[in-house]
């Protein structure tokens, strides 16, 4: 016996529209299709974490409760902007690793559907006479006056500023990167969008913030995703079947960052992740070079670009090449996003963070259909939240 | 001429307006924000230090769709005032990829953003490339 966690079941629903599905109805689903891919029932569930970021929907865990059994298991309801569904799924792993419960459930959800841009708000016109207000002391709104707050031209700054300091961006590189996202996503049933696109398409559409054009942007939209945990004690006592389609986690890593210069003036999200990748690796006892693939958080093109460097799947300063090298391309030498990452397959914040874990253990067992990486043993995945918070998980294959 | 205030409380107008820092007495990290202690070391005192006007554009975005009522286009920068990163927009350039340019030099300049009820101007600050 070890001190591992597995994940026995886990679910993510079709990433896209569902008007007729509500909050409850989405998470719902995910949390019974978990389930039922464990083999377990609610019965079994001793703890239950649950995320909805920017849906109101307050105790979103016990409304899930409600629907799919209220047994009066403890429920946690996290909030960690986009690593809010990691955040979920980390809680559970903590509460086993506590040695509080032995089966865990968490939960994500999200409506986007048409949500439009994201960290920005209307103006409202100026009356009467100036007052200050804020942390900065301002007599009116700073987006767009000092600076911007919508976030494809935060992590535009971001992909903008590795190519201050290490050479090789353009605008062309960034579109590229989502080139090859919207690409795999043809393969992802899914996905919230699933069309190839030319770079011309890309580098022709609506411009956003440059150089993150719309389809360089995450796709905003409804989905969910859940995964049920277990400790290693209690799956030994589980059928050969159940054993069988197991996934290890063999890290669960959480960051917020650390206090650098300029931190608190463009978000620093790459500090964060690369300590969230090192204790990762300690934790697994394996390196980026023992990836079979990777599903990192591309909310934007240009962000994609710095988590090759981030997650050290290159040398530091080197993933203008890495990228060139066709490295992250399904058919490269370390897969990133064969999902479609979140510029297709889409970004249902709360979900995201357990929609990429399953990604990677859906090819860890052997079922990931036509988009398959062979032989997949070995998967990451990150997500990162404004804030900031940074979730990586590693997940291995069971041993056979 | 009409009286003129600050549109943030980091910045100071007059013959040569500047920024402001609060700078932490213990370890020297520097914050444009109402503080409650160092975020850094812990530290709860700081002092007012002049940030230089000059410096140089170490990411940019030119931002072409935003929230309504925010006008576009504009260009948000990281500007790095000698060791000292600030937030602001370039301004008196075209908003353009070809205009803007990655370790550009700028200065801080002012203008009005508004005049309110009172007659009052509020009075912002942005960077303006230099030189060449």
């Amino acid at each position: 016996m070890s001190d591992d966690l597995w994940i026995l079941g886990i679910h993510m629903t079709k990433f896209g529209k569902h008007p007729d599905l509500d909050l409850v109805d989405l998470a719902g689903q995910a949390a019974l299709a978990a389930l039922d891919d464990g083999g377990v029932d609610m019965r079994q569930v001793q703890v239950l974490a649950a995320g909805n970021l920017l849906g109101g929907a307050g105790s979103i865990g016990q409304a899930v409760q409600k629907q799919i059994g209220q047994t009066g298991i403890p429920v946690y309801n996290v909030a960690n902007a986009c690593a809010t569904g990691a955040t979920a799924l980390r809680t559970v792993c903590m509460a086993i690793k506590a040695g509080e419960a032995d089966t865990g459930l968490a939960v994500g959800v999200e409506k986007l559907s048409g949500a439009g841009l994201l960290g920005a708000r209307p103006r409202t016109e100026q009356e009467g006479e100036w007052k200050r207000s804020g942390r900065f002391g301002a007599v009116q709104p700073t987006d767009g006056f000092i600076g911007t707050e919508s976030m494809a031209g935060v992590f535009a700054q971001v992909g903008m500023e590795y190519g201050h300091r290490y050479g090789g961006t353009d605008f062309e590189l960034f579109a590229r990167i989502s080139e090859k996202n919207h690409a795999h996503s043809t393969l992802n049933p899914l996905a919230a969008y699933s069309k190839r696109m030319s770079l011309e398409q890309i580098m022709g559409d609506v411009m956003i913030a440059y150089p993150n054009t719309r389809p360089m942007c995450s796709a905003n939209c409804d989905g969910a995703a859940a995964a049920v945990v277990v400790s290693d004690a209690k799956l030994r006592t589980l059928d050969p079947d159940q054993r069988r389609r197991a996934v290890r986690i063999r890290a669960s890593v959480l960051t917020t960052d650390p206090w650098e210069e300029a931190c608190q003036v463009l978000p620093n999200v790459n500090t964060l992740t690369r300590n969230a990748a090192t204790q990762a690796y300690e934790q697994a006892g394996v390196g980026p070079d023992d990836l079979d693939l990777v599903e990192l958080h591309d909310c934007f093109a240009t962000a994609e670009l710095v988590h090759y460097d981030n997650l050290m799947l290159c040398e530091q300063g080197g993933a203008v090449d890495f990228f060139n090298s066709g490295a992250p391309w399904r058919d490269g030498r370390m897969p990133v996003n064969v999902s479609g990452g979140l510029q297709s397959k889409g970004h249902p914040i709360a979900a995201t963070g357990i929609a990429n874990v399953w990604e990677v253990a859906t090819h860890l067992r052997g079922e990931a259909g036509p988009r398959q990486i062979e032989g997949a043993r070995v998967g990451l995945a990150h997500v990162i939240g404004l804030g900031s918070a940074c979730g990586v998980h590693i997940l291995e294959k069971a041993a056979a | 001429m009409a009286d003129q205030i600050p549109f943030v409380d980091y910045l100071v107008l007059g013959d040569e307006p500047h920024l402001v820092a609060r700078e932490c007495v213990g370890c020297g990290a520097r914050y444009f924000d109402r503080r409650v202690a160092c975020a850094a070391c812990g530290t709860r005192d700081f002092a007012a230090v002049p940030v230089p006007r000059t410096g140089e554009v170490r990411a940019f975005t030119i931002v072409t769709f935003a929230a309504p009522g925010v006008p576009v286009p504009f260009v948000a920068a990281l500007v790095d005032c000698d060791g000292t990163s600030v937030r602001g927009n370039l301004v008196g350039v075209d908003p353009d990829p070809e205009h803007v340019h990655l370790g550009m030099k700028v200065a801080l300049t002012t203008y009005v953003t508004g005049t309110d009820a009172a007659g009052v101007d509020a009075v912002n600050y942005g960077f303006a490339p230099v030189g060449g």
